[in-house]
């Protein structure tokens, strides 16, 4: 963005009327900036980018001796090992069942608390739920998988006796295949939908209030109103999300799995995730699991890339 | 005519009776939501401070019954939990400095519309949002750079978090006047002086949200001492807290599980982790009040996307 006007800049004026700015000639003029912003770059350089330089061990043998770059090129010989072990099966399917269902159920349920919140009228009340539901979402997820094994338990969990007598039965919800999803799940939306619908709740707060006079003039009820004026002001939003949470749908949450992970539910509940971190950190095979992490990543990538193609395509709204 | 009053009056009559029942549904709902979010953390409170055997037989519901320091008393005669919570306050003081002190100036610049380079800059950081190295090149990196079983790995690393530059260079874009960089300069103001004192003084808000969710990270960051850290007297809370919550392993000296003493200390074992809950999340719920009065705020700016 070039400035039109030299006059914009007083104190650089003479900069300007030489030549057209470039990095180059503006460089001792923005020195400060530069300074400024140094930290940062090299902060982001190091730690992100040197580590995408080092993804090339997915296609080499790690050399203790000769560190990343000195073993032998290997192609797509353990992309190949990862395909056809006889995990792979299952860790596509864990993963892509939970990231899935967590998409699915936990993406509408911060839209529909926003709405909720949007139409309580007691202001106090209001101002009391929001206090309280964004409260969760600042629970370490330690304290959260703790939460769940202590409230759970069949035993002595306070929700473990209140689904005994409602005639459940004795089930532990955290050691079962069938219900660490579901638990996983629900818990996922205790904890994060009220701070998700915050950005919600401000897309509401900018419907311009003519529109809500001009409905009530008409005679529309308030479903009417949520349905017609509401809703639509939130879609921009909801499609920006909706590509952003499309483009994390294979990296579930590593921490909460894993800590949520025992030997009764492990059938179901290893991820991909999970499985780069115990093959590559604690067994040392460094470059089978940089392979899988590599899979993994490109895997979002594509799907990010292509809910975006699709999002531009029918609605204008994009990411890019 | 008076008919149609009449008329006019009842539609009139069963609207309002149709919004009363509309805003009694909503409000029953919501008092649902709240009481689902309130009661687990409630019944944590009352049962921390109950005798165990009544809180696992499912006595305590509602009031706490029996009371006992005992789960607290043994918390603080834990010498794990002194050290990872030493440590972890170390880590979040220093941490969210760097993080601001890093995140703060570079998104002043990449909003002044005259930094020819900030397309450039801000595209090769976003990058980083949808693109990485992975789990094994980063933790190689670490080890090469001898960061594994130091402090500096919870401090230096990702010390700029993309999401928070953006919110605050869209904050310094939209809410700081452009006249006032140039009234600034007109009278010889350099950027780090006009950074300092006029930009700063004027973002409490964004500095105070953005402030938060480093501290927030730090505090709640349990994945770096995993990966990256051995010795015990360098772990944070959070993996001191998976010990004790998950591990079973809630007294120090081993006990908790088998053993004569054992069921003894099972009894207990419960009482400590509820009171662990609280000690470790009390002091984020502290400073939760002072700052809930921006979220909305922070939320907002970082929607007006980057």
């Amino acid at each position: 963005m070039v400035p039109k006007n030299p006059y914009e800049h007083p104190v650089n004026l003479r900069a300007y009327k030489k030549k057209k700015p470039t990095v180059l000639n503006t460089f001792v003029r923005d020195y400060q900036l530069w300074i400024m912003i140094l930290p940062a770059i090299v902060v982001i350089f190091i730690f992100n980018y040197i580590p995408m330089y080092g993804i090339q061990l997915a296609f080499r043998d790690y050399n203790f001796a000769k560190g990343l770059t000195g073993g032998e090129w290997r192609g797509l010989f353990y992309f190949k090992q990862f395909f056809e072990s006889y995990q792979f099966a299952d860790l596509m399917k864990n993963t892509i069942v939970i990231s899935l269902s967590t998409v699915v159920l936990s993406f509408p349920a911060p839209i529909i608390l926003a709405l909720l919140i949007n139409q309580l009228r007691w202001k106090r009340a209001k101002k009391a739920l929001q206090t309280t539901v964004y409260l969760p979402h600042f629970i370490s997820i330690v304290v959260m998988v703790g939460l769940l094994n202590v409230l759970l338990s069949p035993n002595s969990g306070v929700i473990g006796h209140l689904l005994q007598s409602i005639g459940l039965g004795n089930v532990n919800l955290l050691g079962s295949t069938s219900t660490f999803v579901p638990v996983y799940v629900l818990s996922e939306i205790w904890q994060h939908c009220g701070w998700n619908s915050i950005i919600y709740l401000a897309a509401l707060s900018t419907v311009d209030p003519q529109l809500y006079d001009a409905s009530k003039i008409d005679g529309a009820s308030r479903w009417q109103t949520i349905r017609n004026i509401e809703i639509p002001a939130l879609i921009p939003t909801i499609i920006i999300l909706f590509v952003l949470s499309m483009g994390s749908v294979l990296s579930t949450g590593f921490e909460k799995i894993f800590l949520m992970q025992n030997s009764l539910n492990l059938p179901v509940s290893e991820v991909i995730s999970t499985y780069v971190y115990k093959i590559g950190i604690v067994s040392n095979q460094f470059s089978y699991s940089a392979a899988i992490g590599l899979f993994n990543t490109l895997i979002n990538f594509f799907f990010l890339y292509t809910m975006n193609l699709v999002a531009r395509k029918t609605s204008e709204t994009s990411l890019w | 005519m008076q008919l149609v009053q009449k008329k006019q009056k009842a539609v009139a009559h069963k609207r309002n009776f149709g919004e009363w029942m509309f805003d009694a549904v909503v409000f029953a709902i919501c008092l649902l939501i709240f009481l689902s979010i309130v009661y687990p953390l409630y019944f944590v409170v009352i049962a921390s401070i109950s005798n165990s055997t009544l809180v696992s037989t499912g006595q305590v519901t509602i009031f706490p019954k029996d009371i006992s320091f005992f789960g607290y008393s043994e918390i603080f005669k834990d010498q794990r939990i002194w050290t990872g919570y030493g440590n972890t306050i170390l880590y979040t003081v220093l941490g969210t400095a760097v993080n601001l002190l890093f995140t703060l100036p570079a998104a002043y610049v990449l909003s002044r519309q005259e930094f020819r380079a900030r397309r450039f800059i801000m595209f090769a950081f976003v990058v980083t949002l949808f693109f990485g190295g992975g789990l094994i090149p980063t933790y190689l990196l670490m080890k090469d750079l001898h960061l594994l079983n130091t402090m500096w790995v919870f401090i230096l690393p990702f010390s700029v978090n993309v999401y928070n530059l953006i919110i605050a260079r869209s904050f310094f874009e939209s809410s700081i006047p452009k006249e006032l960089y140039e009234a600034a300069a007109m009278d010889g103001c350099s950027h780090f002086r006009y950074f300092g004192s006029v930009v700063l003084p004027l973002s409490k808000a964004i500095v105070s949200v953005i402030g938060l969710y480093y501290l927030v990270a730090h505090w709640n960051d349990f994945f770096t001492g995993l990966i990256y850290i051995r010795s015990n007297d360098l772990q944070p809370l959070q993996i001191v807290l998976r010990d004790i919550l998950l591990s079973n392993q809630v007294f120090s000296q081993g006990a908790g599980s088998g053993g004569a003493a054992g069921g003894y200390a099972q009894q207990y074992a419960d009482q400590v982790k509820y009171g662990v809950i609280i000690v470790s999340t009390l002091p984020i719920l502290l400073v939760y009040p002072f700052l809930q009065k921006y979220f909305d705020k922070g939320v907002m700016i970082g929607s007006v996307k980057g």
